[in-house]
């Protein structure tokens, strides 16, 4: 059987960096792991398909044994699905986990209590849009930044206006 | 007749479609459900009696030919686990409705409940009928996925946290498992199991090796065999109680049903795949032994169980590891023993929880006059559990000695003594949840019971300051763990039966070449 050596080496990178991710504390870092790993795999089956070759049509003049082995690449298509279902399940894992985190240990108790729970829940997402304000002044100032420090570019880009 | 097998997986999924569109209704939703995994009990029951009299029967899905298409296919070791799965599932669910109408629904979201245990029934049911390494996979898949939703259901912390563990840990197994069919695809050219049989042989012995420890690998993650287990008992026991059970009966048994496969059909002992059965011999004695021993120190009921629940896992690790017939045969009856009881137990600290209002022994007494109902209903099973005749642990158990006996060697009878010994300390282990639990009195208690198994319990972490809060036990819970209970029974009535019937099935499996024949009936005459 052969195979592309560059595939190969892509393959056992993306292994590496995924298992030392996934060895991460932080949730967002094991889901990035779990999404190099998957790829890696999703590689690792195309690999196993050989060499390229014609598409595997049957087409007047080409030899059957030309063909790339469409096989595994019905097999990634599914393994992709199922990745992307589990990764937006770990998503809202994600999400979830860091709501709870914020609220300590009320966290468990806010589905009981509905009103305390609105007044709450107003309360982190006013401090979470606080957060993500202050990191858009941030980040803004520094476009600016390059901006004056080029002087070239007169008209700013438009996804820099909100 | 061939349309049976393809109903087992359509039922549960158009069950849980049905079930997630008509989310408004609850008892809409219960009506689908129960009727569902009601059909699926009749068809898997109409499966065993067809695998048994007929043969087993093989389903190309959309008539595409076998190595080509993918292939459904129900012997009678797939069909018994159909049947028995289907029957804990409906079990189950009667049990989550009873709760579920006590609570008013404030602990289990019921609209996402009852899809997402379709969806599980879905999984489990691919599983067991298909004759196709990938399509294994997706079932899986499918089951995981859905078990990730009922671990975390509710969203509360100590679920995701358990949660977390358990989704990461199922997901380096599922990747083991599709790397793993990667490889065979690239060493035989086909993921269909009769034909990689088949092929297997002609591989150089280092590969077939490679490949074998590979799928063991990941099934043994999910099966939860010794080095690989620690994460099950951190995470099935915040778990509802009707989703624990479940987990506990079922999710396991997957993972020993494809070693089974494996074992069998795709790596035999005289293939190319090396003789792996002194290893697991080794395995199954860890399982055993370690299992067991944290088991011994648990306060809290549902943390022992999962505990004995992986310690078990070993006795069917030991039958398929000694090969023979007689131990085949012996592993199918613990396999369908140790879900039935296993899921019962759950059930019933269920019931204990909500008595007590607590599952930790160290809080609990007097149960026995304040519930004697409950009291026998936890005490059948642990019996049962702990290996005490006539119960069908006890068969189950005698049959795998007397097979690990016939096969002799000094490692078999390691493995023996470790048995003997994993019995006891069960029976030890559940005795001391009935003396503290149910014939504690509550004034002992009160005074300040204290002894000095008491004091090297190990609390459950997660449940260190949770307020006691005793609800009423609804009518219908007690009857759906009555039913599991005389389930349970009925394996010990029938114990003759099931012998039989699994003895049919030991020859079965071990026919690799009658296997074959039966998904590839053109292509024998290769091989």
């Amino acid at each position: 059987m052969n195979a592309s050596l560059a595939l190969i080496v892509v393959m056992a990178v993306m292994y590496a960096a995924g298992v030392y991710v996934l060895l991460e504390r932080s949730l967002t870092r094991v889901l990035i792991g779990f999404m190099l790993i998957g790829n890696a795999t999703n590689l690792l089956i195309l690999i196993m398909s050989g060499r390229a070759g014609a598409p595997p049509i049957i087409t007047d003049g080409v030899d059957p044994q030309d063909f790339t082995d469409p096989m595994p690449q019905a097999l990634i298509l599914t393994a992709i699905v199922i990745n992307f279902g589990v990764t937006a399940f770990v998503l809202a894992l994600i999400y979830r986990s860091w709501w709870l985190a914020r609220l300590g240990d009320q966290g468990d108790t806010v589905v009981l209590e509905h009103e305390e729970d609105a007044g709450l829940a107003q309360e982190v997402f006013s401090e979470a849009s606080e957060d993500d304000d202050a990191l858009h002044e941030a980040l803004d100032a520094s476009e600016a930044y390059v901006d004056e420090s080029m002087e070239a570019e007169p008209a700013p880009e438009p996804g820099g206006e909100r | 007749m061939h349309v049976l097998i393809p109903l087992m997986v359509l039922i549960p999924l158009l069950g849980a479609a049905t079930a997630l569109v008509s989310s408004r209704s609850h008892r809409l939703q219960v009506a689908i459900s129960t009727s569902a995994l009601s059909m699926t009990t009749v068809v898997a029951a109409l499966l065993v009696w067809r695998s048994d009299a007929q043969g087993a029967s093989v389903v190309y899905v959309g008539n595409w030919a076998a190595p080509w298409g993918i292939t459904l296919w129900v012997d009678r070791f797939s069909a018994m686990m159909l049947l028995v799965s289907s029957v804990v599932l409906l079990g189950v669910l009667v049990y989550a409705v009873g709760q579920g109408i006590a609570d008013g629904n404030r602990e289990t979201p019921v609209t996402i409940f009852h899809p997402t245990y379709l969806m599980l029934a879905a999984g489990l049911f691919v599983a067991f009928t298909t004759g196709d390494l990938f399509n294994l996979y997706v079932g899986f898949e499918l089951l995981l996925g859905a078990s990730y939703v009922l671990l975390t259901l509710g969203g509360t912390g100590a679920r995701i946290r358990a949660g977390v563990t358990y989704i990461v840990i199922s997901l380096v197994s599922s990747v083991f498992f599709l790397a793993a069919i990667a490889m065979i695809y690239g060493a035989t050219g086909t993921v269909n199991m009769a034909q990689v049989a088949q092929r297997i042989g002609d591989l150089p012995a280092d590969t077939a090796l490679l490949l074998h420890v590979m799928l063991l690998l990941g099934f043994a993650i999910k099966a939860a065999l010794f080095p690989m287990s620690f994460w099950l008992p951190d995470s099935y026991p915040t778990a509802p109680a009707p989703v624990t059970a479940v987990f506990a009966g079922l999710l396991t048994k997957v993972g020993v049903y494809a070693i089974v496969r494996t074992e069998t059909l795709l790596f035999p002992t005289s293939g190319p795949g090396g003789d792996l059965r002194t290893p697991m011999m080794w395995v199954a004695l860890a399982t055993l032994v370690i299992g067991i021993l944290g088991a011994t120190v648990q306060a809290d009921i549902k943390r022992l169980l999962s505990f004995t629940l992986v310690s078990h896992i070993g006795y069917m690790i030991f039958g398929i590891s000694l090969g023979s017939r007689l131990g085949l045969n012996a592993t199918v009856y613990y396999v369908i023993h140790h879900i039935t009881v296993q899921t019962t137990l759950f059930l019933a600290v269920g019931l204990i929880e909500r008595v007590g209002g607590t599952t930790s022994m160290s809080k609990l007494s007097g149960l026995l006059k304040r519930a004697p109902i409950v009291a026998v209903l936890f005490f059948i099973p642990a019996l049962n559990l702990g290996g005490i005749p006539p119960f069908s642990g006890f068969l189950g158990k005698a049959g795998l000695l007397v097979a690990g006996a016939d096969e002799g060697g000094w490692v078999v009878w390691v493995v023996i003594a470790g048995a003997v010994a994993t019995s006891l300390l069960t029976l030890y282990a559940l005795m001391r949840v009935w003396n503290m639990a149910f014939w504690r009195s509550d004034e002992e208690l009160e005074q300040g019971y204290s002894s000095r198994y008491i004091n090297t319990l190990v609390e459950n972490p997660d449940a260190a300051q949770s307020v006691q809060v005793k609800e009423p036990t609804p009518r219908l819970m007690v009857s759906a763990t009555a039913g599991m209970v005389a389930v349970t029974l009925a394996l010990t009535i029938f114990a003759g039966n099931l012998f039989a019937f699994g003895d049919r099935t030991a020859a079965e499996i071990s026919d690799r070449d009658g296997v074959i024949a039966q998904v590839l009936p053109d292509q024998v005459s290769h091989g």
